[in-house]
């Protein structure tokens, strides 16, 4: 595990419901989100040393999209701010660096996107190898598909295993008030639904969504001050996998293991796990690449399937994390974001709560 | 805890031209790449993290390249992130690898920048996506005139500025443009894009990218290269409209260059600083940073480049690669302004090198000037200034 020169905690949090259309632009979403982590903490905005923001000029559909962003997070006087083409969870991740020279005090962090004014099936395949995989529309939902048959043909997995992921998913986001889709569906009916991707059907796949999230974070002492309740970030790290399909092991995360080892995640309990399984195979991949066994509980949000708004959708995971500890359903557990292609680049961020 | 020192060991450039059709976007981010490597006598696995930087995807219609780029990179079981500030990217992306070096959380980080501007249609993008749209040149043209009110300057600064930086880049073997005959008379004569803009008082498009090997105070000592400390950087933004902005001046490139100074002790930028790399994609914005970033008096910009100042052999050079005038890869400009001022303090900037320069200074903006990256290297970790 990285030793820190910092310690970091989460001092305030907020994101969107996951809209399946919000009917207004990008800044409209994240500033309620800005507004209120600030809000939280008692700070006025010029105090907070460093912005960093999450989104995808491609999700807007406009180059440059990001700049209208900053309408929501508030330039004048000028601030100290940053962007990365990203989910929010590797904003975070540059926060947290960022904290680490030890001569500013607080990020604040966001991750935002649209995706329903889009064909997102068609963006996203532009997120492919530009000379072999685009051409020939080779997009994210295939490639969940080939990691879905691959998890079936290694009999890893069966048809029934990816329902139970959705079924679970689906109940559990009935408690959450953010969550897109909820309620109690059968394992049954899941699997008389008719195939989309064979083998996945609809609701093994993500909804269309847009959404926010915002967070503050900020170096121990001044993590005190701002608030009671601090969730600590005792880890966070990234890894990638080859982009080529057929260089790998669809049925396995080497990045995941990477990066697990790296955060120590299992130097301690893993009491839960907020994973971005954005297509329901994935959930078997990532607990098996971490891990996990019957003690730590996933996506008691509902996670991704349930809602699904991409490049928020990541830092949402380590919201919901964060919220779960201060509301004492576990002392320490993993906030997981991924992207690209069958799970190609994926985050861990551990957090663990005040005690 | 105090932020690890970091030093630029490695420098990688490709050639910069109007088309690389001989290369893919993995071929030409492997290229620069691999000369950064060999110039800092490292391998793919002395890397511990990846910070990647380019101007919007949309330029060459692929979505978040870093994914389909990690295998070229090396990136593999790597961390690498990718950094979006507009055109200040190219510095904001040397800037954030910087960050990762002095958290004390890696040793070594891989920067890297680029843009192959032949695949799409730059005018387009940098529209906003919109059909019919003024460019970049067409946003800054009023401020311009606007700068050349205030200021009183003369129309031949532009010209003087177009031809020092083109007779640079015959000295830069990686530049795009090499125009041995430019001269004041051709830039006058060539035709009128934005008022008072020339066609050769504009950047070109470019394809190409830039690369940095950065390490902390231990991996310096190891390499044996020269290194170049970066003492200071800082980072500001701004919107880009609002009543009462001032964008001959925007308020975001000055406080920039205040924190880019305060960190570093300076107070006298002009005589502590040797020479600077600054953005400069059409001529007038050299007198307008000069003043901009309070290295020259407010109206006192265009005389430094009336009398020679800002020349190779001058008191103040600048932009003495040639600049973002000689070559434009957009997303890598900024990026290549940094690495430019680290040739300079390291001494390897070959027949540019301005002699004995220890502290430099390397420039981005972005955005309707409204995103602001700059950082300072010095050939000694601690210089007397």
């Amino acid at each position: 595990m990285v030793s820190l020169a910092e310690d970091v905690a989460i001092v305030a949090f907020e994101q969107t419901p996951s809209h399946a259309h919000f009917n207004d632009s990008e800044p409209a979403m994240i500033m309620p989100c800005v507004n209120s982590v600030i809000e939280q903490v008692g700070m006025d905005r010029h105090e907070i040393d460093f912005t960093i923001a999450g989104s995808c000029d491609y999700l807007s559909g406009m180059p440059f999209a990001f700049v209208m962003n900053i309408d929501a997070v508030g330039a004048w006087p000028p601030v100290y701010e940053s962007h990365v083409e990203m989910d929010g969870a590797w904003a975070l991740f540059e926060g947290f660096v960022r904290l680490q020279s030890g001569d500013i005090d607080t990020v604040l962090v966001s991750g935002s996107g649209k995706c329903s004014p889009g064909s997102y099936r068609e963006g996203f395949s532009l997120q492919t190898d530009p000379y072999v995989h685009a051409p020939i529309g080779l997009d994210p939902r295939t490639q969940a598909g080939f990691q879905a048959q691959a998890l079936i043909a290694a009999g890893k997995a069966t048809e029934r295993d990816f329902a139970e992921v959705v079924a679970r998913s689906h109940a559990n986001a009935k408690n959450n008030p953010y969550a897109q889709l909820s309620g109690d569906l059968s394992v049954e009916e899941l699997l008389a639904e008719p195939y989309v991707q064979q083998p996945l059907r609809r609701l093994d796949c993500p909804p269309t969504s847009d959404g926010a999230a915002a967070m503050i974070i900020a170096r121990a002492d001044k993590a005190r001050e701002l608030c009671d309740n601090p969730v600590w970030i005792r880890a966070i790290d990234h890894r990638i996998d080859s982009h080529h399909p057929t260089l790998r092991d669809l049925t396995d995360s080497p990045s995941v293991r990477i990066a697990a080892d790296r955060v120590g995640l299992h130097d301690g309990p893993v009491d839960i796990a907020e994973l971005t399984v954005t297509y329901s195979p994935e959930e078997i991949i990532l607990r098996d690449a971490l891990g996990l066994n019957g003690e730590t509980t996933v996506n008691p949000s509902g996670g991704p399937l349930t809602g699904s708004p991409f490049m928020a959708v990541g830092l949402t995971r380590v919201i919901e994390l964060a919220r779960a500890i201060r509301n004492g359903n576990g002392g320490r557990g993993v906030a997981h974001a991924s992207s690209g292609p069958a799970l190609q680049q994926n985050l861990l961020c551990v957090l663990e709560g005040d005690s | 805890m105090a932020p690890r020192p970091c030093a630029v060991l490695g420098i990688g450039q490709t050639k910069y031209k109007r088309r690389r059709d001989d290369v893919t976007l993995d071929g030409l981010v492997r290229e620069a790449t691999l000369r950064a490597l060999e110039d800092a006598g490292a391998t793919f696995d002395d890397i511990d993290a990846i910070v990647i930087g380019k101007a919007p995807d949309a330029l060459e219609g692929v979505m978040m390249p870093l994914l389909s780029l990690a295998d070229a990179l090396g990136a593999i079981g790597k961390p690498i992130h990718r950094v979006h500030t507009a055109g200040s990217v190219g510095a904001s992306t040397a800037i954030s690898a910087v960050n990762l070096v002095e958290s004390g959380m890696y040793d070594t980080v891989l920067t890297i920048a680029y843009e192959k501007q032949s695949e799409g249609n730059a005018t387009w993008a940098l529209s906003g996506g919109k059909s019919g749209g003024q460019g970049a040149g067409g946003t800054f043209a009023p401020w311009i005139r606007n700068y050349i009110a205030r200021s009183q300057a003369p129309e031949h600064i532009g010209w003087m500025v177009a031809v020092k930086d083109r007779l640079n880049a015959l000295k830069n073997e990686y530049a795009h443009l090499h125009l041995p005959d430019i001269s004041v008379e051709k830039v006058r004569e060539s035709p009128m894009l934005w008022d008072p803009l020339h066609f050769l008082e504009s950047c070109p498009s470019s394809d190409g990218a830039a690369a940095m090997v950065l390490g902390n105070d231990d991996i310096a000592k190891k390499s044996g290269r020269p290194p170049a400390w970066v003492i200071s950087h800082a980072k500001r933004t701004e919107f880009g409209q609002f009543p009462g902005r001032d964008t001959v001046r925007p308020q975001a490139g000055v406080e920039c260059s205040e924190a880019l100074y305060r960190k570093a002790g300076i107070t006298n930028p002009r005589e502590q600083i040797d020479c600077a790399e600054l953005y400069v994609p059409f001529s007038w914005y050299e007198p307008m940073w000069l003043e901009g970033h309070l290295i020259a008096e407010e109206g006192e910009g265009w005389k430094m480049t009336d009398a020679g100042d800002t020349e190779l052999g001058g008191s103040f050079p600048v932009n003495m690669s040639g600049g973002v005038l000689s070559s434009n890869p957009i997303g890598a400009s900024g990026m290549i302004r940094c690495l430019e001022a680290a040739n300079q303090v390291r001494g390897t900037a070959g027949e540019y090198q301005v002699p004995g320069a220890k502290i430099s200074i390397g420039h981005a903006y972005g955005g309707a000037a409204q995103y602001y990256a700059m950082w300072m290297v010095s050939s000694e970790l601690n210089p007397e200034l």
